[in-house]
């Protein structure tokens, strides 16, 4: 595959690295003419030393003929713009961008943005595994955030314990996927009965979650 | 009308008092407060220190009820991302975006957000005012006007220089200017 990176950086650096191990064409776009040098001696010619957001340089660094632009410098607005010129002006057929404000990725995706990857939310996640936490915990997004899978973990105060799944009165659409006991998964059926501790995996829309939280969760 | 400017530079800083002068409610936004020591002392409208790309913020500002946000900063996208922020988020009916580079620009425009390209309009004047000589520019070179501003403010004020910059760039906003004039 051939993958321009746009941006330098540690996160740039890395990945370019990991690409070409793995065998694939890589060319990275640096405006910092003393950090694009350090890539060049460690990983060879293949560093564009400009600003990746131009269109000339995405030409230059062959974005018309690349399978996936990765922007992954430290600033959503260079990473949008960025994929933004090379879906515009070289058709790029996917586009990555890195997003550390997590409220921008849903305007990233509206804005067709193939991919965007947060550090932020995926830290908050992991964060939010640790230390338990009443609300519901995102686990993923599909259909660009319109279905979410979300988990809720059940706590002594929660209004569903000791009731069966047939019992509860999800809107529809919303659908309890896996009910995880211990290390266990269960298959909810509708006469499975909810325990203290039992983490409920559904699927919901955006816009149903705060009903779904106050039945599972209360308050 | 309300109006969002995000940046309070010299072009921000001057177009949030002119608007401010206009009657108009305006809100200005900065990460650096002293910024606003730009806008005059009589300037009565508000300032908000913050990001203008973070939507926590332009919710603090009331973006969400703004009639115009104009994406004002030295960063050309840092306005894209402010402005497509305002579109998309927020649903606003007008958002214009300062963008330097004439390219980028372009393509912002063909994306339908209101662009004003600094580049283009002063290489538009400057070529204008060689070609047309100093008679033509009396002392001072502004940009080339299709179809003049008459009826707006004052020739030579600095409200019809940006009522002209404008009408280069968009002249759906030069409309605008001129109603209000």
């Amino acid at each position: 595959m051939y993958v321009v990176v746009v941006g330098g950086g540690n996160v740039g650096y890395y990945l370019t690295k990991e690409l070409l191990a793995a065998g694939h064409e890589v060319v990275v776009i640096e405006k910092d003419p003393s950090r694009a040098r350090l890539i060049a001696d460690e990983l060879g010619s293949i560093v564009v030393t400009n600003d990746g957001c131009e269109g000339r340089y995405q030409a230059e660094a062959g974005m018309g003929r690349a399978d996936v632009v990765a922007a992954v410098t430290g600033d959503d607005e260079d990473n949008l713009v960025a994929c933004q010129v090379a879906k515009m002006r070289f058709n790029v057929p996917r586009s990555i961008a890195r997003v550390n404000n997590p409220k921008n990725e849903r305007l990233f995706r509206k804005l067709s943005i193939d991919e965007t990857v947060s550090p932020t939310r995926a830290i908050l996640g992991v964060i939010e595994h640790e230390i338990p936490v009443h609300d519901l915990l995102h686990l993923a997004e599909l259909g660009g955030g319109e279905v979410q899978i979300v988990e809720a973990q059940l706590s002594a105060g929660a209004p569903v314990v000791g009731r069966e799944v047939r019992e509860l009165e999800l809107a529809e659409g919303d659908t309890i996927a896996m009910v995880v006991r211990g290390h266990r998964a269960v298959a909810p059926r509708p006469e499975t009965r909810l325990q203290i501790g039992d983490k409920l995996l559904l699927i919901t829309s955006a816009d149903r979650e705060a009903e779904l939280r106050n039945l599972l969760i209360g308050e | 009308m309300r109006v969002v400017i995000i940046g309070c530079g010299r072009v921000g800083a001057q177009a949030a008092a002119e608007l401010d002068g206009h009657g108009e409610h305006v809100t200005v936004i900065d990460t650096d407060p002293r910024a606003f020591n730009r806008l005059p002392a009589a300037f009565g409208g508000v300032t908000v220190r913050g990001s203008g790309t973070d939507e926590d913020v332009l919710r603090s500002a009331g973006a969400e009820l703004a009639d115009v946000l104009m994406a004002l900063t030295q960063g050309d996208n840092r306005n894209a991302l402010a402005a497509q922020l305002g579109k998309h988020s927020f649903g606003l009916p007008r958002v214009i975006a300062k963008i330097n580079d004439p390219l980028r620009a372009e393509a912002y425009r063909s994306l339908g957000l209101e662009t004003m390209c600094r580049t283009t309009i002063l290489s538009r004047a400057l070529v204008t005012a060689a070609l047309e000589g100093a008679e033509a520019t009396q002392g001072e070179v502004s940009p080339p006007t299709a179809e003049p501003l008459r009826g707006a403010p004052p020739p030579g004020s600095r409200a019809h220089d940006q009522a002209a910059a404008s009408s280069t760039s968009s002249p759906a906003s030069a409309a605008a200017e001129e109603e209000r004039g």
